[in-house]
């Protein structure tokens, strides 16, 4: 029993020692995103709060934690309180198996990519909780559109992460990574990785696919009538789960802690750095997208989830295992 | 060993409540939240057991996507009204209980006939079960068994779901008449010529178009 104890002890520490700088980095990047929404459009963004405006999110917590949390009257309570403690929880649990260095990883579990398809495809349930518990048309509609979207999008991402398994002939993350060290996936299976990219926009709800909270419509979609605390808890969650898929990308395709070229001044840099720096140009390029593209409209987004992206990634699966086929390829006999 | 049974318990625990809670709650909402959690305790159980990879599928296509369907389905039908209804004569389709009774009977049947072959020969588990090595993770021995002894009846099932799935399309298919769609191709080729109408306008007459 004392020995149970010390690992639980010892694994909380490596928990804390891995959620709290997710955490700060999740605010972190919400002050990126506005500050390079803000630059495109040639606006200064946040930069009054802190030097260059670093500490806002903080300030928008603690705004946050002050204001009154209302809860409907007519709505479902239980389910309405615990919509966003499940997006928040299912955001962060998914970091326990991302790979920052070789054996740098909370828990190195066999089906790590399933761990995180799965984690990700929960995700969905903490908008439809809280859209149907509201009790009130715009959130219902919002978590609808919202659930059929991610539901369509996941099928897509399926298919790519089965693409980069036959590569690699493992479903460990650290594996993933480590079968990248010659060639980036990116290389080899680009048309994949922008398909990746794009189905992550439309999985995280992200423009030009936010079409659940498409303001001109359904006014916040699922989080209209949440308030304070527990919509700061659905803004945190979106954004976990946003750097999620972006280090699932960097993991995927981007070789994860890998230097992009094996000589002097790069190998010197630790991996988890190179990791960070990947995931950082990942968010990057989502918010440059945020910033340009108009949104879409939503059967123009289920057209392309479904007619276009399952059919030609599918195509690419038979194309990726038929010439690994042929040129004997084949890993992990 | 202690941590291992107490986790054990934990979770059949949570199973075991939220499967009777899934029959026994008035709402009918409230009953796929507690299949939800019924399906991720019964797949951690799977985990427990070294079974991850039917763990993790367990949870991405039934957590992920057949209970999203229910959830769909009860939210948008308004079936919460009716649960009430089927085990109250009061409503004039008759009950439910005869045909609940006669399931459940079977049900419970097959859960003897397991049990039993179990109980009157212990070794049969083990003599049935694939030998599992520490080595090959059960991702790869699953892979292993399901594309050499069991390809056909693997094949024969993929076909019978994607005809359950193309009649299913079929039957509530239906083509609607006036439907506006919108082609990319017709849009793109469009020219100026077919685009703009030049018109010579008369005076105090005014020119009639769209005819």
């Amino acid at each position: 029993m004392d020995s149970y104890f010390s690992i639980l002890f010892t694994e909380v520490y490596k928990i804390l020692f891995l959620l709290v700088p997710v955490l700060v980095s999740v605010a972190m990047i919400v002050w990126l995103d506005r500050r390079v929404w803000a630059f495109v459009q040639k606006r200064r963004g946040p930069n009054v709060v802190g030097p260059f405006g670093l500490f806002q999110s903080l300030a928008d917590a603690l705004k946050y934690i002050f204001k009154e949390i209302i809860i409907p009257a007519s709505s479902n309570k239980l389910v309405f309180v615990l919509a966003p403690v499940v997006t928040m929880t299912l955001a962060l649990i998914s970091w326990a198996v991302i790979p920052f260095d070789e054996g740098f990883v909370l828990a190195d579990i066999n089906v790590g990519i399933l761990y995180l398809f799965a984690v990700s495809s929960l995700g969905v349930y903490g908008i439809i909780m809280g859209g149907w518990a509201s009790n009130s048309k715009y959130p219902f509609l919002g978590a609808i559109r919202s659930a059929a979207q991610m539901v369509s999008y996941e099928v897509s991402i399926g298919v790519i992460i089965i693409n980069v398994l036959l590569c690699v002939g493992s479903l460990n993350l650290s594996d993933i990574v480590m079968a990248q060290q010659n060639l980036w996936f990116v290389i080899p299976l680009f048309p994949m990785f922008v398909i990746f990219f794009i189905s992550a926009l439309a999985e995280t709800n992200r423009p030009p696919f936010d079409l659940p909270e498409a303001e001109a419509e359904l006014v916040a979609g699922y989080q209209t009538e949440y308030s304070g605390m527990m919509y700061a808890m659905f803004w945190l969650g979106e954004y976990a789960n946003i750097l999620l898929m972006c280090a699932m990308g960097a993991v995927l395709f981007l070789g994860g802690w890998l230097s992009p070229i094996d000589i002097f001044p790069f190998n010197v840099i630790p991996g988890p750095f190179w990791l960070i720096f990947k995931i950082l140009f990942l968010f990057i390029l989502f918010a440059l997208v945020k910033a340009t593209v108009p949104r879409y409209r939503y059967d123009q987004l289920m057209k392309l989830g479904w007619k276009i992206f399952l059919p030609f990634s599918l195509f690419y699966v038979v194309l990726t295992s038929s010439f690994l086929l042929y040129f004997d390829l084949l890993p992990g006999k | 060993m202690i941590a291992h049974s107490v986790f054990f318990y934990i979770f059949s625990l949570i199973a075991i409540v939220s499967a009777v809670m899934v029959t026994v709650s008035k709402n009918t909402v409230h009953s796929v939240f507690f299949l939800i959690l019924d399906f991720i305790s019964i797949s951690c159980l799977f985990i427990m057991i070294g079974a991850e990879f039917l763990g993790m599928i367990m949870l991405i296509v039934y957590v992920g996507a057949v209970a999203v369907l229910f959830l769909f389905v009860v939210m948008m039908l308004n079936v919460a009204e009716q649960k009430g209804q089927w085990f109250s004569s009061r409503w004039d389709g008759g009950t439910h209980i005869p045909v609940g009774l006669l399931v459940s009977l079977i049900i419970f049947f097959e859960l003897i006939i397991v049990i039993g072959g179990w109980k009157y020969k212990p070794d049969l588990l083990n003599s049935l079960s694939i030998n599992i090595s520490k080595e090959v993770t059960n991702t790869r021995s699953i892979g292993n068994v399901l594309y050499t002894d069991y390809i056909l009846l693997f094949q024969i099932s993929g076909m019978i779901l994607l005809v359950a799935m193309i009649g299913a399309i079929v039957l509530t298919y239906r083509e609607r008449a006036g439907v506006k769609r919108q082609s990319y191709v017709k849009q793109i080729s469009r020219e100026r010529d077919e685009g703009v109408d030049l018109v010579e306008a008369e005076r105090n007459k005014g020119v009639k178009i769209d005819a």
